[in-house]
């Protein structure tokens, strides 16, 4: 708790400093590579036959993800206190990436904590992080993902709290974490609000992101709350079926509950033990959610939706073939929300869809390869039926 | 006054330093955990202590996790956990104290978590992610039942907060020996019976220190400064460690015995 108030009192302070914004902006700039692009979409787009659909190019931010925003703005912080040490807990391996990439650019010491589910599915990332020196520490307690790092990484900054910083990867956790991981991603939204108005003269109709804890989809969210005409949409992991047990739909379907910290929407049973998850994609495997998009779906504010493991694929697929870039599969839960809405709505409209990463990690998953050889198949057969 | 309190005052009143062993409800087994609570009087404990598992245990270090997991493979619920503490009541010696994270008391509704613990036969409640800050509505439940709600104290806490939680505290103090999770080893530093000493003289209440003690000679050192030792992890890894679950009473009964030993030194 003591540590908790020290970086409340430690962002509040930072926040006021001229010198710590100009920093955290210079790095956005020239190490992160911001502002990221937008892309319109022009086959995707033709092939769904309705709305125009933009890309906030995510992916292109520097090691694959929006993750390297928070973990910019959170390692001066850390750099702030005096810490020499950080920590943290990853799903997809990206929020590891990114934390071991700002602990090689200040020379902070680092341990990440990795479901071992994680660490088989989501390989190429753990080669990164062990590539920039962090000792990835894999978690074989409970379910052996995201939730499990997460509780595994909180019990490690409790011992070492003096000399460790906690970055953690979501706008999860106890207060002051989901206020300044939002914070820190918030330049999400702000980018393209005047992206989308500098180009096309007005607002977005609808705006897309996925949510496991919900950092990328607050970030792109926040700077649109008070535009009341742009509809918000957050895509959770129906996985398997929301009919099932085998599912991260947080919001969706599960109750108010307190988990690592926060009162938010929880996937429990009745005895209030969190249950396990479900999704192809390790970064939404997580029983809870910022509590912020909690307040959000009570107000009514942003619409929740689902989309399934088989749909993401699909859409992961699509946006290879028809654009030519690989999505994350976390970010393609959204991707496929966004074809279904496309066509709902006038040719006119804009959809914007928040790439939050890059797909390359995936690719050593073996739902993705069944996937991939599926379209091939599929290719091979239109092919063949085209020339006769 | 409750009978937590009187029971610390006795034990000051006989010099005797109080000993609370904790056990994982339902850990190894039912029968099992009902036979090492009984005997728990037999072993010298004034109080004891009962978790309820939890899939989440953030302050736990991987004996109760391992317990905790178990307990619930094999069906432990909050509801089971109060059926087998009121299987006790009537003849029970030692004030029960019961320990769960928040979510499942919430699960079960707080008012009704309370009434039916305290037609249980418990006098005291620990809710190891409860800050003190989020506490008042706990606070007041407890309080109408007759029920103690004692909070964790940690080393790190800055000197207002130490007095904030003393004065919130219920019972008796809990000190948290070790920065860091149950079952930690440790040693006891001079700074660390130092502290101890500081939040004795601060405080009107008993003060009991738990996580990380798990030797007879640590408990010696730490009862030299603290009016009670609080052993859990040492416990489940002897139970853990036994296998046998026939045999587990008994080794059980040995280390509380030795740990008595080492805490009725004076």
């Amino acid at each position: 708790m003591s540590a908790l108030q020290e970086l409340d009192g430690e962002y509040r302070r930072a926040r006021r400093d001229r010198g710590f914004t100009s920093e955290l902006r210079e790095l956005m700039e020239t190490y992160a590579g911001r502002p990221t692009p937008l892309f319109f979409a022009r086959r995707l787009t033709h092939k769904h036959r309705g709305a125009r659909i933009l890309l906030k190019r995510e992916d292109l931010a520097h090691t694959g993800a929006h993750k390297i925003n928070n973990c910019l703005g959170q390692a001066l912080l850390a750099r702030r206190m005096g810490k020499k040490r950080i920590i943290a807990e990853t799903g997809a391996g990206q929020h590891g990436v990114a934390v071991a990439t700002v602990a090689s650019l200040f020379g902070f010491a680092c341990t990440v904590y990795m479901g071992e589910e994680d660490i088989i599915r989501q390989a190429p990332n753990v080669a990164r992080m062990r590539l920039l020196n962090a000792e990835v520490v894999a978690v074989n307690a409970g379910s052996r993902t995201l939730k499990d790092a997460t509780n595994q990484a909180i019990r490690d900054w409790v011992t070492n709290v003096e000399s460790t910083h906690y970055i953690i990867g979501s706008v999860v956790g106890p207060h002051p974490y989901p206020l300044l991981v939002r914070d820190f991603q918030a330049i999400i939204g702000r980018e393209t609000r005047a992206q989308v108005q500098r180009r096309f003269k007005q607002l977005p109709d609808a705006v897309v992101a996925c949510v496991g804890g919900g950092s990328n989809a607050i970030g792109m969210f926040h700077r649109f709350i008070a535009d009341t005409s742009v509809r918000l949409v957050g895509v959770e992991s129906a996985g398997k079926g929301l009919h099932t047990h085998l599912h991260a739909a947080t919001l969706k379907k599960g109750s108010p509950g307190v988990l690592h910290g926060s009162l938010s929407y929880l996937l429990q049973d009745r005895h209030g033990q969190v249950r396990p998850t479900h999704s192809v994609a390790a970064g939404l495997d997580y029983p809870g959610v910022g509590p912020e998009h909690s307040f959000l779906k009570d107000n009514g504010r942003v619409q929740y939706e689902t989309a399934t493991d088989a749909a993401a694929l699909r859409a992961f697929v699509e946006l290879t073939e028809t654009e030519g870039i690989i999505p994350a599969l976390e970010s393609s839960f959204a991707l496929a929300y966004a074809g279904k809405l496309a066509p709902q709505l006038q040719a006119s409209a804009l959809i914007v869809v928040n790439l939050s990463g890059r797909g390359d990690k995936d690719l050593a998953n073996p739902q993705v390869q069944q996937a991939v050889e599926q379209a091939a198949h599929q290719r091979r057969k239109n092919a063949a039926s085209g020339t006769r | 006054m409750n009978v937590i309190a009187q029971t610390l005052a006795r034990c000051a009143d006989n010099k005797r330093k109080a000993l609370l062993p904790f056990l994982t409800a339902g850990y190894p087994d039912e029968k099992t955990f009902l036979r090492l609570l009984e005997d728990f009087g037999d072993a010298g404990a004034d109080l004891v202590e009962i978790g309820i598992p939890f899939s989440d245990p953030l302050a736990d270090g991987p004996v109760i996790q391992q317990a905790s997991q178990h307990a619930l493979e094999h069906g432990m619920t909050v509801a089971r956990t109060l059926g087998l503490l009121r299987s006790l009541n009537g003849t029970y010696p030692a004030p029960r104290i019961l320990m769960s994270y928040y979510n499942p008391v919430r699960a079960y509704g707080l008012q009704r978590f309370v009434d039916h613990a305290q037609s249980a036969g418990v006098s005291g409640l620990i809710v190891p992610d409860l800050i003190w800050e989020e506490g008042a509505e706990v606070e007041r439940v407890c309080r109408d039942n007759g029920i103690d709600l004692i909070y964790l104290l940690a080393r790190t806490s800055s000197p207002q907060r130490r007095r904030q939680i003393i004065r919130k505290s219920r019972g008796f103090v809990y000190l948290v020996s070790v920065t860091g999770v149950t079952g930690a080893k440790t040693s006891f530093s001079p700074s660390i019976l130092n502290w101890i000493r500081r939040v004795k003289q601060e405080s009107t209440l008993p003060v009991c220190v738990g996580f990380g003690i798990t030797t007879p000679a640590q408990a010696q050192q730490v009862s030299r400064v603290a009016d009670g030792v609080i052993v859990g992890s040492a416990i489940i890894d002897l139970i853990r460690h036994t296998g046998d679950p026939g045999r587990a009473v008994g080794r059980v009964r040995d280390f509380l015995r030795q740990i008595r030993k080492g805490i009725d030194h004076d």
